[in-house]
């Protein structure tokens, strides 16, 4: 037995975190006192920045932190990155949103900030402890955020819903620990994957662990058949939370199931490959034939979010350095489309009466270019086409496969591309090729959808009045949309800085 | 060169609505005139790339951003710079709605198009080749105008017909992509080589050619369109806008075309071999196919359509006698062909504004009061229908003259194909031109703009009839440096068909 020894706390390699944790605590605090809610979101805006700062700061720094607890290098600063830009995307996005004025904006940024924090962990975590403080600390905020749009039910039973389920993952994930603890003597991945690499370790019981590790991820980053929230929470979910939900988990998520399978678990890699390839082969077949039918866009979008998860499960079936740089590329250039899909989406449920519906987009092209735009660039770059990231990120996930002797499975992404042309093109054929509804009759105004009624030279001009409501909110929300798809186009042109970038994460790992 | 056309339909988008296309055709006709300097500097003797521009583009993943021409694609460049300045300046004349979405995408689409001839690397290409159907998706669905369709079906509409069309292309260069990456992946041995000159030494084991082979072979007979995976053709060429049409038909086609010759033949060459006869067969079919389709339909795009199935058919052909000549035969024709289609497209535009739709049993003796018209709709005709004197004829000649060495009965049935095109095509100018003139069709002369665009572009007809040679000489050498790998192979299969007599 070791003598105990206080943990030696490297306060730099946790600065991040810190942050997180401080801009958490003095949002719930300024949200308690009468300030304007620029002045809240401003401040989370200011943590979230902080912690971005801190861990660029850090970036390219390759030590244990905490026993070993956590793990600080690029692959998990790279997750956390992510994880951070989509919450300041999802702050800009809930501004003046009803479900978050309802909750009280500061608990909703520090419920956010929370989500962020605990994505950071799980993204860092090399300890089964530390990975399940940190998926904890990632699902519970976002169950509450996902039912803060307490008046409507859809909200309510999406919140309901998440919970139920995500707890079922949690608790099969924890029990799957158990039994790799139990196999492999140590909640740490190193020796973990030390008693296995002897093969010390119970065969049967670490298939049992491994599978229900694997259930129990999967039913975060929505892999088919542990899917079935997904497009119900997604619809139900207020417009803001679904965009930073959809993007910042799946980052932080893969990125923790990365490091689990291919550190901890990399020894037995022979067990689970195959079993994960047929997940993502059924993920991209089920999301793509899902998302077919779809009219609602929210639900479009969580059944592409479960054929993209399908994709990118892909870069870590393959279990080598090139599959772990194409999931990072991946994930950034995934989450730079969605969140610019998701702006368009909130900025048009504000204006028309329609909500999320495909029918909100008609006539886009001609009435708002500005929206429409950065809505055709993100389905463009989602269906994979040259000239976006997308196409850089689906080129590079089917060399991995084709790398690593997977070819069926890089088939399969390209089938399942094709079948999502139908539906990703059924959006873009409602934005271009319909006329502008408004021109024809007056759109439907509900309570609440102010701008449309106030400024009906939305429609006319392609640009809000300035002055009225609508034109303060909806400039950071199309700032914002234009910033990510422009991001998107640059990727695609030039994807060197990006390439390089998920390249050092991947290579953080050193596996394969 | 390249990005011209794309930075002159940026530019589009931001000067002022009523000259967005005269911008547009500015770039097009900087790039055309640099396709002209092109062909002259274009040293003749040598089978080599030229002007050959190699930069490190994505080095984690092997792709380079290597551009050139060579004898093959150097007059393909040129009639798209061609093609697209005529589709242009036609566009500029009679400004569509929302011109300034309209030109970028059209510069976007000649960019593409341009990038796709120009690349020398295999990713490159698949990247230019997938770029290209955007723009055209958007032009197709935006621009596009119902169709009345067939009698006894409903119209057409143009966003559903565009999806159809979008996702059988798709179908095609997604899996050309998996297969471009695979042959990267197993050529390099470690660090994937995507450079197609370094593919053409022959790295590639038989059984992953087997297999990658048909992946492009799908994109590429998709594009042409080949018979059996042409279904999406009739309704996009029914809705399309018909400049855009123009180009798309001329010039689209072709790099299926080119696609063959410049990937397929030289990195896959046993496969070429050996599913040389399936690809005749789905050539010949084409033909036959085509052509019987262009004489019973009624309206003038299908007919034009399906003559393109046709001309296509006999392209392909060409490629795949793999012989120098049926090759040549092939590279010319294909610049002939897009060079008919492009005046052939506009004349339509004419006709159907004269009749009010593009039904040929409704029209009639528009000739009577537009000799100018009526004459260079005629030579178009002739050069459709590869009249001896045309360059279609010579095209025809060195494609049949191929296969016919090679194998003799596709020749015979192909001979088949020339005949039957005169009969459609003389049939189309019939209808239209001549015949008694029914109510509601006027018979108008075209405007001098018209006539110039026109014009100038059946004077390229012309001047390619009088002297092919320009084109010949300077592909000869490249079309044999990419069959090079086929001079042996090519005699024993030769000997097995003509035992069993077939």
């Amino acid at each position: 037995m070791t003598e105990f020894t206080a943990p030696h706390i490297d306060y730099a390699g946790l600065s991040p975190v810190i942050a997180l944790t401080t801009a958490l605590v003095v949002v719930l605090m300024a949200g308690l006192l009468p300030l304007h809610r620029f002045v809240i979101a401003g401040l989370t805006l200011a943590g979230l920045g902080a912690a971005a700062g801190l861990a660029i700061w850090q970036w390219g720094e390759r030590e244990d932190l905490v026993s070993g607890a956590l793990r600080l290098d690029e692959l998990g600063l790279a997750a956390a990155l992510i994880a951070i830009f989509a919450g300041a995307v999802g702050v800009i996005l809930s501004m003046r949103e009803d479900a978050a004025e309802k909750a009280g904006l500061g608990a909703f940024y520090a419920l956010l900030l929370g989500s962020v924090l605990g994505m950071t962990l799980l993204a860092q975590a090399q300890n089964l402890v530390a990975f399940f403080i940190g998926f904890e600390l990632l699902s519970i905020p976002l169950y509450i955020m996902c039912g803060s749009s307490i008046r409507k039910e859809a909200s309510l039973e999406s919140g309901l819903k998440y919970l139920i389920i995500g707890s079922l993952g949690s608790a099969t994930m924890l029990y799957g620990f158990a039994f790799i603890y139990g196999a492999g003597g140590s909640t740490d991945f190193t020796a973990i994957a030390d008693t296995l690499a002897a093969g010390d370790a119970d065969d049967t019981i670490i298939l049992i662990g491994t599978a229900m590790a694997a259930v129990g991820l999967s039913f975060k980053v929505s892999l088919a058949p542990f899917h079935q929230w997904t497009p119900d929470v997604y619809q139900g979910a207020p417009t803001p939370v679904t965009a930073f939900m959809a993007v910042a988990t799946k980052a932080a998520a893969f990125v923790a199931f990365a490091r689990l399978f291919e550190v901890a678990l990399g020894p037995v890699s022979a067990d689970w490959d195959v079993a994960l390839a047929a997940l993502a082969a059924i993920s991209i077949a089920v999301g793509n034939i899902g998302a077919l039918s779809q009219d609602s866009l929210k639900r479009l979008l969580g059944y592409s979010g479960i054929a993209q998860a399908g994709y990118m499960l892909a870069g870590i079936v393959v279990f080598s350095e090139t599959g772990l740089n194409a999931l990072v590329f991946y994930l950034a250039a995934y989450a730079l489309m969605n969140l610019a899909i998701f702006a368009v989406i909130v900025a048009r449920e504000r204006e028309t009466g329609f909500g999320d519906d495909i029918r909100a987009m008609e006539g886009l092209g001609s009435s708002r270019p500005l929206l429409a735009w950065p809505l055709t660039i993100g389905f463009l770059a989602l269906a994979g086409l040259p000239g976006t990231s997308g196409f850089i990120g689906k080129l590079f996930l089917i060399e991995a496969t084709v790398d690593g002797d997977y070819t069926w499975l890089g088939v399969a992404i390209v089938i399942g591309t094709m079948i999502s042309m139908a539906y990703y093109l059924r959006v873009l054929a409602a934005v271009w090729m319909r006329p502008d509804p408004a021109a024809e009759a007056q759109m439907p105004v509900i309570a609440g959808a102010s701008a449309e009624a106030d400024a009906p030279g939305a429609s006319a001009g392609g640009r809000d009045e300035p002055g009225t409501k609508g034109a303060g909110r909806c400039l950071l929300i199309v700032g914002a949309a234009i910033l990510c798809a422009a991001a998107t186009v640059a990727f695609g042109v030039y994807p060197d800085p990006l390439v390089d970038w998920a390249s050092a994460a991947g290579e953080s790992l050193a596996v394969g | 060169m390249l990005w011209l056309p794309l930075a002159a339909g940026l530019l589009a988008c931001l000067v002022p609505r009523r000259f967005a296309g005269w911008a547009a055709a500015l770039g097009a006709f900087l790039a055309l005139d640099l396709a002209i300097r092109l062909v002259t500097d274009f040293d003749s003797g040598s089978a080599g790339i030229q002007h050959a521009v190699d930069e490190s583009w994505i080095p984690e993943l092997g792709v380079r951003y290597q551009l050139g021409v060579d004898g093959i694609s150097l007059f393909l460049v040129l009639l798209t710079t061609v093609a697209w300045f005529a589709a242009i300046l036609w566009s500029a004349i009679r400004t569509p709605e929302r011109p300034k979405t309209y030109f970028f995408l059209l510069g976007l689409a000649e960019t593409a198009t341009l990038g796709a001839f120009l690349a020398q690397d295999l990713l490159l290409f698949v990247l230019f080749f997938d770029l290209m159907l955007i723009p055209f998706y958007f032009l197709f669905g935006s621009w596009g105008s119902e169709h009345p369709g067939r009698e006894g079906e409903g119209p057409v509409r143009p966003a559903p017909a565009t999806i159809k069309m979008i996702v059988y292309t798709l179908v095609g260069s997604l899996l050309m992509l998996v297969g471009a990456i695979a042959a990267g992946v197993i050529a390099g041995d470690g660090t994937p080589v995507f450079s197609m000159a370094e593919l053409r030494e022959g790295l590639l084991s038989e059984g992953s050619q087997h297999w990658i082979f048909w992946f492009f072979a799908a994109a590429f007979l998709v594009k042409m369109p080949a018979f059996l995976v042409h279904g999406w053709m009739p309704d996009a060429y029914r809705v399309a806008p018909l400049p855009v049409l123009a180009v798309f038909s001329a010039v689209l086609s072709k790099v299926g075309a080119y696609g063959f010759l410049r990937v397929v033949l030289p990195i896959f060459p046993e496969a070429t071999v050996d599913f040389q006869e399936i690809v005749l067969v789905i050539a010949l079919a084409s033909i036959l196919y085509g052509s019987v389709m262009a004489f019973t339909q009624t309206s003038a795009r299908l007919v034009a359509g399906y003559s393109s199935v046709a001309q296509l058919g006999f392209i392909t052909l060409g490629i795949f006698a793999l012989r120098p000549d049926g090759a040549d035969g092939a590279v010319i024709q294909m610049v002939n062909h897009g060079i008919v289609i492009v005046p052939l497209m506009l004349i339509i535009v004419l006709l159907a504004e004269r009749s009010g739709g593009d039904d040929v049993t409704k029209m009639g003796g528009i000739a009577m009061r537009a000799p100018v018209m009526a004459a260079l709709f005629l030579v178009v005709t002739m050069a459709l229908l590869a009249i001896p004197g045309s360059a279609n004829f010579v095209g025809e000649f060195y494609i049949l003259n191929g296969v016919f060495q090679e194998k003799i009965v596709f020749a015979l049935i192909a001979a088949l194909g020339v005949i039957m095109a005169s009969y459609y095509a003389l049939r189309l100018f019939q209808h239209a031109m001549h015949n008694r003139k029914p109510e509601g069709v006027e018979s108008r002369e075209l405007g001098w703009r018209e006539g110039a665009i026109i014009g100038g572009l059946v004077a390229c007809i012309v001047a390619l009839a009088f002297y092919p040679q320009v084109v010949l000489k300077r592909s000869d050498e490249s079309v044999n440096e990419q069959l090079s790998s086929f001079e042996q192979p090519s005699e024993p299969t030769a000997a097995v068909t003509e035992g069993p007599g077939k």
